[in-house]
């Protein structure tokens, strides 16, 4: 046994002088890492899994207080000295991190920061250890080592510099890899990347890999063992195909339900609190009417940002080329593409939060694009956006009745406060929210709830479109499927159209009718959802659809 | 849905807001609290005095000139070198003196008017001036006007920095351009000068020293607040503002403003102090306040040919106020922004 964890307890003290509280992060943690094997801890937002992971180096923050045991090749590590934990860290275990842009230094090039652990612990010399970096950078797969060696991160994409944390963390040749979420911050086409890399290090490397993720299909292709946990206690554990295959727990079997996967053919997904209670999802899809009115309908639409380049040059650059595409009364566009594919700007365009450089926007047959000052401020009720990320959407000094009262006191709606108010706590109630929100300020809430508060702000307007931005990307895949299952009911209930952004294919095909794939500002591919699913017809595509994590299968290879 | 139902007002109630925790945070820190304490006192005392309950005399001269303080005790009286004093009665001299018969006409009219010769005090609680005027009434005195130059402007200096910085961050571009190359011509030239220049052109007064100081503090504010305005400008909140149809201005001072409030009035309180000691230097250098008024300023102007006497307690009484007012002004500033930015120390 490599590492094996028992009886784990993290607390962590809040607080100063005299009224100090402890939160418990992790209650109670047991299991084992054997060598040679991929263990993964899996949980949502909060379950501990993180901080288990960081308390066994000792990367805590310092108000955390940790008891039971962590004992590595025989060692307790919790009665280690701080010396004796830095001989450790990045020589026997290292560490892989959720974003690459942060955990490299901007200031350093990527050769001066490999070869300072090299030099540190194997006691090279420069020469040496230059030559050890460019051959980690060669293994882990990256083009032209050597002139890479000289480059600094802002110069290497996502995945590279994914790729240059690993080598550094294989640089010299641990025993553990202690992977935190490690593909989170990146595309799909990357994380199926990076997964591959890691799953190929840990074979030739004959190390343990503990990697930790909320994503049950990302750790279903990569993992031997599966630990789930949930509010800082392990919930269930055991090989990954009888967890996949024949989970026990009721919470395992809700996360697996959660996901919405190629085969869902029910209209909602199952929510993890029903499933447990074994409540199924009952209400029935409305069928879409093919012969709706079409509401939005974009013609060569088309954005470009101009760079300055010397002192009066100017380079264009094409974020968006020629969309075209028609979006009838409740139906769902989706959108689909990698980062820097022009997607969000597209979305953006469509309300003129940017101005676009070419093409028409009809709006119920009215030129959006053409409108003066007046007509645009009437039209904007019709058309409303959903930001992504929810902790930055909602003004934070602002509380939740303020925040639904201001654009429906901007439109006129409603005769007086009183009536707003009224409004206002309907529209809470119908997103799920209750009524006691409405004096609370964004910071009280969770990501999903503030999520459906920026979905009761647009509604305050009666919008006939919705522009979805990456609206369920940072939650949560049981919250995901909650505030899922919410924008289904309010197209079923309200006859919303939504044009729906997102990198995650596995979302888009659950909600659509109809997907745009988007790669480097043009549309490659468009069809009906079924179609793309059934038959892609480019390359792109099913690279996408190839990209998405599967969880375990029996007869794929490892 | 059209049924008029009676709304439950309990609850629209709001939860603690952000300068309610902020308080609550400040609260818990003890030297901010105690230099919170110390910052009332004097705004008590600035008070009291602007009203004329406490040194409304300051210019009454009521000490001998230079009266030490009293804990020193009267100064032993000089030996002047003069000749005797003869002893003995006055010679009658009425027989040759050409005035002596309107002598007696003269003390009639002497009687008539009433001459007080006020007691000078020997020694005053904190010393007197060149003049025998009370140095403490006088420090209380320049109190009032030295804060009330810091503060008036600091508030001004704020205000200009925050629209200059307001405007740049939000419009950038041409607006931008323009507010960057002013704010570039007024750093190119020293402090210094700049404020000779004004003071050159808008003559002395309270007024001007307020003017002077607002015009020429404004650039760091400014810079600061384009700063948190080109990072709010494409902040999610904001573009969801601007997507449910928010004006320009509503954008900017309502939804911006509030969210980058804490920094300008950290920075506020930080003017306040440089203020109150550059007022001290163009006072002493005579480009202050005028001479019928004190200030902390004009004090230590004043000290410096005293000390040369030895006597020291006129410097010694602007620089314990000025030190001790500036001092915890700067700890409750420190404090403030521990309490308004949580991030800042790493506690939430």
């Amino acid at each position: 046994m490599l590492l094996s964890i028992k009886d784990l307890r993290v607390d962590f003290r809040l607080g100063e002088r005299g009224d100090i509280t402890r939160v418990p992060a992790v209650a109670g943690v047991s299991f084992d890492i054997p060598e040679d094997t991929t263990v993964a801890l899996v949980g949502e937002s909060g379950s501990g899994k993180s901080v288990t992971a960081m308390s066994i180096l000792n990367l805590l923050p310092e108000n955390a207080e940790r008891t039971g045991v962590i004992e590595y090749q025989g060692r307790d590590l919790l009665k280690a000295s701080l010396p004796d934990l830095q001989q450790l860290r990045g020589k026997e275990i290292a560490c892989v991190f959720q974003d690459p842009m942060t955990s490299l230094n901007p200031v350093f090039s990527v050769g001066q920061q490999m070869a300072e652990p090299l030099r540190r612990h194997l006691n090279v010399g420069r020469r040496a250890a230059i030559d050890r970096a460019e051959a980690l950078l060669a293994e882990v797969g990256i083009p032209e080592p050597k002139r890479r060696l000289a480059s600094y991160p802002h110069e290497l994409s996502g995945g590279q510099q994914q790729r240059v944390m690993i080598a550094m963390a294989l640089a010299c040749e641990p025993k553990l890899l202690i992977a935190d979420e490690p593909t989170t911050a990146l595309d799909v086409t990357i994380q199926r990347q990076i997964l591959e890399l890691i799953a190929r290090l840990q074979e030739r490397h004959r190390m343990s890999v503990l990697f930790i993720s909320h994503d049950l299909g990302v750790v279903g292709e990569i993992a031997d063992h599966v630990v789930v946990m949930r509010q800082g206690v392990v919930r269930e554990q055991g090989p990954v195909a009888r967890i996949f295959q024949a989970p026990r727990d009721a919470y395992t079997k809700a996360l697996l339900a959660c996901r919405p996967s190629a085969g869902h053919t029910s209209a909602r997904l199952p929510v993890i609190d029903d499933h447990i209670e074994g409540k199924v999802p009952t209400r029935a899809a409305k069928p879409k009417d093919p012969n709706a009115p079409v509401l939005l309908r974009v013609r060569a639409l088309a954005k470009s940002f101009f760079l300055r380049e010397g002192v009066f040059g100017k380079r264009e650059f094409k974020a968006v080329r020629n969309v075209n595409f028609d979006l009838r009364r409740g139906h769902t566009l989706g959108v689909v593409g990698e980062s820097g594919s022009g997607k969000t700007t597209m979305g953006l365009t469509l309300l003129r939060l940017h101005e676009p450089t070419a093409g028409e926007v009809l709006f119920d047959g009215r030129n959006l694009l053409a409108m003066n000052e007046h007509e645009r401020q009437t039209m904007r009720r019709r058309i409303q956006i959903v930001f992504q990320n929810p902790y930055a959407s909602l003004n934070p000094r602002f509380t939740i009745g303020q925040t639904l009262l201001e654009p429906m006191a901007i439109h006129g709606i409603g005769a007086d406060t009183a009536e707003r108010e009224r409004r206002a706590l309907e529209l809470l109630g119908k997103v799920g929210l209750d009524a006691a929100a409405f004096g609370k300020y964004p910071h009280e809430f969770s990501g999903g709830q503030r999520q459906r508060i920026a979905i009761a702000r647009c509604l305050t307007l009666d919008p006939e479109v919705l522009v979805l931005d990456e609206a369920v990307s940072a939650l949560d895949v049981s919250v995901q499927a909650q505030v899922l299952n919410l924008l289904k009911d309010l197209q079923d209930d309200l006859g919303l159209a939504y044009v729906f952004i997102s990198h995650d294919l596995g979302v888009v095909r659950f909600v659509s009718d109809e997907i745009l794939v988007m790669k480097d500002g043009e549309v490659v591919e468009q069809a009906s959802a079924q179609q793309i699913l059934a038959a892609p017809a480019q390359e792109y595509t099913r690279r996408l659809l190839g990209a998405i994590p599967r969880g375990y299968q029996e007869a794929a290879p490892a | 849905m059209t049924a008029v139902l009676p709304i439950d007002r309990s609850v629209l109630r709001r939860s603690e807001g952000v300068w309610r925790t902020a308080w609550r945070r400040f609260r818990g820190d003890r030297v901010g609290m105690v230099s919170l304490l110390i910052v009332a006192a004097f705004l008590l005392l600035i008070a009291a005095s602007a009203t004329g309950v406490v040194a409304r005399h300051w210019q009454a001269e009521v000490g001998v000139p230079n009266a030490p303080p009293t804990f020193l005790g009267p100064r032993p009286p000089e030996d002047l070198g003069t000749i005797e004093v003869p002893k003995g009665p006055n010679v009658d001299l009425s027989d040759v003196d050409p005035l002596a018969p309107r002598y007696k006409e003269w003390s009639e009219r002497a009687a008539q008017m009433k001459t007080t010769e006020a007691v000078r005090a020997d020694t005053l609680p904190f010393g007197g001036d060149r003049l025998g005027r009370d140095v403490l009434s006088k420090a209380i005195k320049g109190t009032e006007v030295s804060v009330f130059v810091g503060v008036l402007a600091s508030v001004l200096a704020t205000l200009i920095g925050t629209l200059f910085g307001a405007a740049a961050g939000f419009f950038g571009q041409r607006v931008n351009d323009f507010l960057e190359w002013v704010y570039n011509v007024f750093t190119a030239v020293p402090d210094i000068l700049l404020i000779f220049a004004f003071a050159a052109v808008f003559g002395r007064g309270i007024g001007t020293v307020v003017l002077i100081l607002g015009l020429t503090g404004w650039a760091g504010v400014y810079r600061q607040v384009r700063a948190e305005f080109i990072k709010h400008r494409n902040r999610e909140y904001v573009r969801a503002a601007e997507a449910i149809g928010a004006s320009m201005s509503s954008r900017m001072f309502r939804h911006i403003l509030p969210n980058v409030s804490h920094v300008i009035l950290v920075r506020m309180s930080l003017l306040v102090v440089g203020f109150i000691k550059f007022e001290v230097i163009l006072s002493y250098l005579g480009l202050g306040v005028p001479v019928d008024q004190v200030s902390w300023g004009t004090m230590l102007a004043e000290a410096q040919s005293e000390l040369i006497l030895g006597y020291w307690w006129q410097l010694a009484a602007a620089t314990v106020f000025m030190a001790l007012f500036v001092t915890a002004f700067s700890l409750m500033a420190d404090a403030w922004r521990d309490a308004l930015d949580p991030k800042l120390r790493g506690a939430e």
